[in-house]
């Protein structure tokens, strides 16, 4: 049920985002979402893709520092409240989210919500107690498509 | 013109060969009694004391180098019981063991000598007000300064480093008409000079005698044009005496040696050849006065050259241009020696494989900075950014720790510091000097 997020180390200086989404262009990997965390000197650029392994793999071999984290996706209605929601939930179980950035899929009035906390297993199952819909990789692979 | 010891700064060249020749071989023969390490290094090299004969003799005589204080640490080289030891200082011991030198009573005195005769051609009389805002302590700055100063006679105020606010208002109250410091240090005082608005009438200030760090003729205009003073050039190392080691006189063009007490050599520090008058190349001191720690072509790995000419000034003693260089990686650094070895130590204590990394020194406002470029390893990443910012906080506070001086850690991307096939280049000097 976890998805396979891939981070990547990124300098702040221009041309190095555009050399990251090229790469994955040439070795035909679809970018479903991203997000970036950016400080002054540098940012980590965070990637979900269809083809995580092989993601990782074309961005080390081209020099990047990258690694893969397991985060969660989850949906929530695309609507007010519909992530206050969610965040109620994890509150109250004391899961907290190191990060989470959301996107839209290209069908239903859904929103996805990737998050990111220290025990991704425990927090499934919290999650799927509270009948929070989680959303496998493979949906989200295909829900972009 | 006047002079503090006239008859040794004006000497005939011939006249201080034979003073030099009679002291060496008195200092041959003492650390060759006295002191295990040379007279193993003698024996190697198959030189009795009587061999030596005089100055020309010089040549034939074992280096020392910084190490062998080391691996004597701390008093293996000293010549004296310690019962005769009145002062000791040791360097701060940031790359690795501390060195450390000692003086006995007579030695102060050369000290407190060679430091007068410098002072005394930057114009300083009994009339005068020295401010030493060298710091105090091990470092041999401040007590070096401080008692040159009252060797001359002059009111000395021990001001020591840092509070500059004190320090600016003591300047006025007390009339201060010298000042010994750091140079970037007396372009600091200017600039708060500005920002409180004192005026340069309010001070009588007259000369600065600036060392302990590297500086420019473009800065040594600046300090002048902007506190309206003389800025004189002094140079010394610690293991020699302190500062007094070389100083200029008021034409400010290469700094006079006490060549009686201190016997200068240039050499290819390669090849380790005595090089040809005027050539660039290592200078190596042998002293020939000292008792305590008497040093016998002591390697100061600083690249600089002579010049026998007699100085305008009338003084006949050999002058050395500005250290121009070093033959090591040292860095001098707000006046702290950081050794690109040291921050490759406290990189391997982060990681389990020192990463890439090239320190970026500059000069920004007139103080030095230190910018530390760290290659991210895959080890070393995590997609959290307070993670990765805790990485930089932990090598900073390390540096500053260990080293003893603030740098700002930036992360840099795999393989974005450039590489190469020999020794590794790691840093990059920006400060116009
Ligand atoms: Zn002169």
């Amino acid at each position: 049920m976890l998805v396979q997020q891939i981070s990547v180390f990124l300098e702040n200086k221009s041309g190095r985002l555009a050399e990251v989404t090229r790469t994955l262009a040439s070795n035909n990997i679809d970018i479903c979402a991203l997000s970036i965390a950016d400080t002054t000197d540098f940012g980590i650029l965070r990637l979900i893709v269809n083809k995580p392994q092989d993601a990782e793999k074309a961005l080390s071999d081209n020099g990047f520092t990258v690694s893969c984290t397991d985060v969660i996706a989850i949906a929530v209605e695309d609507k007010p409240g519909g992530l206050a929601f969610v965040l109620e939930i994890l509150q109250d179980n004391a899961i907290s989210i190191e990060y989470m950035y959301a996107f839209v899929g290209k069908t239903g009035n859904e929103a996805f919500v990737i998050l990111r906390v220290e025990n991704p297993e425990d927090a499934l199952r919290t999650l799927t107690n509270c009948d929070i819909k989680i959303i496998p990789s493979e949906k989200i692979y295909c829900n972009v498509k | 013109m006047s002079f503090w010891n006239e008859k040794y700064e004006c000497m005939s060249r011939d006249e201080m060969r034979k003073v030099q020749s009679e002291r060496l071989i008195k200092t041959v023969n003492r650390v060759y009694n006295n002191v295990p390490t040379y007279r193993k290094k003698m024996d190697e090299k198959g030189i009795l004391p009587g061999d030596i004969k005089s100055v020309d003799d010089l040549k034939h005589l074992p280096f020392t180098y910084k190490q062998d204080l080391r691996d004597t640490y701390p008093f293996g080289l000293f010549a004296v019981p310690m019962s005769e030891i009145v002062r000791i200082h040791a360097s701060s011991g940031t790359t690795g063991k501390k060195t450390v030198v000692g003086y006995t009573k007579e030695d102060l005195e050369v000290w407190s000598e060679v430091i007068a005769r410098t002072f005394t051609g930057a114009g300083l009389t009994k009339e005068s007000f020295l401010q030493v805002s060298y710091g105090y302590g091990l470092f041999t700055g401040g007590l070096g300064a401080h008692y040159g100063g009252e060797k001359v006679g002059a009111t000395v105020i021990p001001t020591s480093s840092g509070n500059t606010k004190l320090q600016l208002s003591l300047m006025q109250d007390f009339g201060t008409t010298h000042i010994a410091c750091t140079p970037s240090y007396a372009l600091y005082l200017a600039e708060e000079m500005e920002e409180l608005g004192i005026k340069r009438s309010d001070l009588k200030l007259q000369a600065g005698i600036f060392g302990a760090e590297p500086w420019s003729e473009s800065m040594r205009k600046e300090i002048e044009d902007r506190l309206k003073i003389k800025a004189i050039d002094i140079y010394g190392l610690s293991e020699v005496i302190g500062p007094g080691v070389a100083c200029e006189c008021e034409y400010q063009n290469g700094m006079h040696i006490p060549e009686d007490h201190f016997i200068p050599e240039i050499i290819d520090p390669d090849t380790e050849e005595v090089l040809p008058e005027g050539s660039k190349g290592e200078i190596v001191f042998t002293t020939v006065t000292k008792e305590g720690l008497p040093l016998i072509r002591y390697r100061t790995k600083d690249l600089s050259s002579l010049n026998y000419e007699r100085c305008e000034c009338g003084r006949t003693e050999v002058r050395m241009s500005k250290v121009t260089g070093r033959t090591d990686d040292m860095l001098i650094i707000r006046g702290v020696n950081v050794f690109p070895s040291q921050v490759e130590s406290v990189l391997l204590s982060i990681g389990e494989t020192a990463p890439h990394y090239m320190l970026v020194v500059d000069r920004k406002d007139n103080l030095d900075t230190l910018e530390i470029q760290v290659e991210l390893s895959t080890a070393m990443f995590s997609d959290e950014v307070k993670k990765l910012e805790d990485i930089e906080r932990k090598i900073t506070k390390e540096v500053q720790s260990t080293l003893g001086i603030s740098a700002k850690v930036r992360l840099v991307e795999p393989k974005s510091i450039q590489r190469s096939e020999g020794k590794a280049k790691r840093v990059i000097d920006k400060r116009v000097l």
